[in-house]
């Protein structure tokens, strides 16, 4: 099993296995999406409280933990890529920060859309979504740092670090955040308090899974890009089949 | 000759950015100035209703604060960086994180304890209370340090970047919310009659927290945009 | 804003489609294209270099 970690840790082999993965993970979020949305919609019920308005949960709920559970793989490779050193990782780091970056951005989005008919306004400072917000900026930092500086080692390490900072701060942020919103009374966003029917959980639980088959499929196709821009010099990249095409 | 003991290092570093620093007194005064006239801006923006700017002054001033430190966070190594000095601390025996630390402690009392001290006639202007006043300097106290702190990682990740101060912002600012959301809830708990006490704990707690972990980690970020 | 109000209590279930999963969509292929826009420039770039080498 050690053997083969290594063999798939160096770029030539890896991206060769992404590029087989990437067709099945594609099929098999978008028929999940087409399953999860049909029960989703024509399956589970009417809210009491909420009438159709609930049924945007199916996306903001699986787009909001993504985007965090994102984050934490993100830094979870840089750590690997400062600790031992290996390109991949960092590689795989950078790949992943604009599918989390976007997920994170849907979740606000469908969060404000749910606020509307909830609470009256676009925006209300939720706790949650306050996180979210806070999230999405720890993002755009992260891009924004590695594409300022040029020397790609140099960038794959600060923004390594940066990321690792970033998640040992995200329980602290979002801890206070929810002090914050308790302290000054704010509206939460929240899915009635009764428990919620078995077909909305299947769902919920579907649609999770797609965004999650999905995030894989577009992260390593992201990162087949960068691999093949980082080692544009090698001969195993000359040798491709798109590239003598 | 005497060998040189991590506090020794310590206070050496202080003196010497002090020194330093006050030898460029403009920088020093620009940053409580750009607190000044933040803190100024509200009231001629939102309106000079005494009710309403009590109650957004904590807020305002924290946050007035949190910008003014930024600001001031830019020129934490790069000037030792453009004259070699940086490369030469790193080569020394000595931990980098015990040189780091000496640099925050200098860059936090030469642009953080200036803004702690004025913040009370701001607060005035504001028709803040004497208790709240208070518990805003106490706050401020503890948590200007870890802005230094965090914004000493941010600097050393941006050496020497373009367009560094803003990229600089925009990274160290999210990581400081809990302070700022803390420092003015201690605050509005004694405008409200309640205990200050967890939140300055939390504060204090941070700043701890910040102390034990941020000089070493800055120590990284400078290895890393030095390499 | 009553005018999108009194539209979107009307219309429930086109609000939630069109605000938020067809928002999604959108962003789901913008992504996409963005990344395969990347993978041909890059390509594009490597075809480039190698061109360069060979005519050394």
């Amino acid at each position: 099993m050690a053997i083969n970690w290594f063999k798939y840790s160096a770029p030539s082999t890896f991206y060769a296995l992404a590029g087989k993965l990437i067709p099945w993970f594609a099929i098999s979020a978008a028929m999940l999406f087409a399953v999860g949305l049909y029960i989703g919609f024509f399956v589970a019920p009417v809210d009491y409280q909420q009438g159709e308005f609930y049924r945007i949960i199916f996306i903001h709920v699986p787009a909001s933990i993504l985007s965090m559970f994102l984050y934490l793989v993100m830094a979870g490779y840089a750590a690997l890529g400062l600790i031992f050193n290996t390109r991949l990782s960092a590689m795989m780091a950078t790949a992943i920060a604009p599918t989390g970056a976007l997920f994170a951005f849907i979740s606000l989005w469908t969060g404000a859309l749910w606020g509307k008919p909830m609470w009256g306004a676009w925006w209300v400072w939720d706790a949650r979504l306050t996180s979210e917000l806070i999230l999405l900026f720890l993002y755009l930092g992260y891009m924004a740092l590695h594409s300022s500086i040029d020397d790609p080692r140099r960038a794959d390490r600060a923004s390594a670090l940066l990321a690792i900072v970033g998640s040992v701060n995200v329980p602290i942020i979002y801890f206070s955040v929810k002090w914050w919103n308790t302290l000054h009374q704010g509206s939460t966003i929240k899915f009635s308090g009764t428990s919620m029917h078995v077909a909305m959980q299947q769902a919920m639980f579907i649609m999770l899974a797609a965004c999650w088959l999905y995030a894989i499929a577009i992260v390593l196709a992201r990162v087949r890009s960068v691999i093949l821009e980082r080692e544009r010099q090698t001969k195993w990249v000359a040798e491709l089949p798109e590239v003598r095409a | 000759m005497k060998e040189l003991t991590l506090f020794g290092m310590l206070k050496l570093v202080v003196q010497r950015d002090m020194t330093l620093a006050m030898r460029r007194r403009a920088d020093v005064l620009t940053t409580l100035i750009f607190f000044v006239m933040v803190v100024s801006l509200f009231p001629l923006g939102v309106g000079p209703e005494m009710e309403m700017l009590r109650k957004i002054a904590p807020g305002v001033l924290w946050v007035a604060a949190l910008l003014a430190s930024m600001l001031s966070l830019g020129r934490l190594f790069s000037a030792d960086h453009q004259d070699g000095t940086l490369e030469q601390m790193m080569l020394t025996p000595q931990p980098l994180a015990v040189i780091v630390l000496g640099k925050i402690i200098a860059h936090w009392m030469v642009s953080g304890l200036p803004l702690v001290l004025i913040a009370p006639v701001l607060g005035i202007q504001f028709d803040m209370q004497m208790e709240t006043l208070g518990i805003l300097i106490l706050g401020l106290l503890l948590g200007t340090p870890v802005l230094s702190m965090i914004g000493g990682i941010g600097a050393a990740l941006t050496l020497g970047l373009r367009g560094g101060g803003v990229l600089l912002s925009l990274l160290v600012l999210p990581l400081c919310i809990p302070i700022l959301i803390f420092g003015t809830a201690a605050v509005d708990a004694v405008a409200t009659g309640l205990s200050p006490v967890s939140h300055l704990s939390l504060l204090g707690a941070l700043l701890v927290l910040a102390l034990t972990f941020a000089p070493w980690v800055a120590a990284q970020a400078l290895r890393i945009s030095m390499e | 804003m009553t005018g999108l109000d009194i539209w979107m209590r009307e219309n429930p279930l086109t609000y939630v489609w069109l605000g938020s999963y067809a928002f999604a969509l959108l962003i789901f292929v913008v992504e996409l294209v963005l990344v395969r826009h990347k993978r041909k420039l890059t390509l594009e770039q490597i075809r480039l270099l190698r061109e360069a080498g060979e005519e050394d």
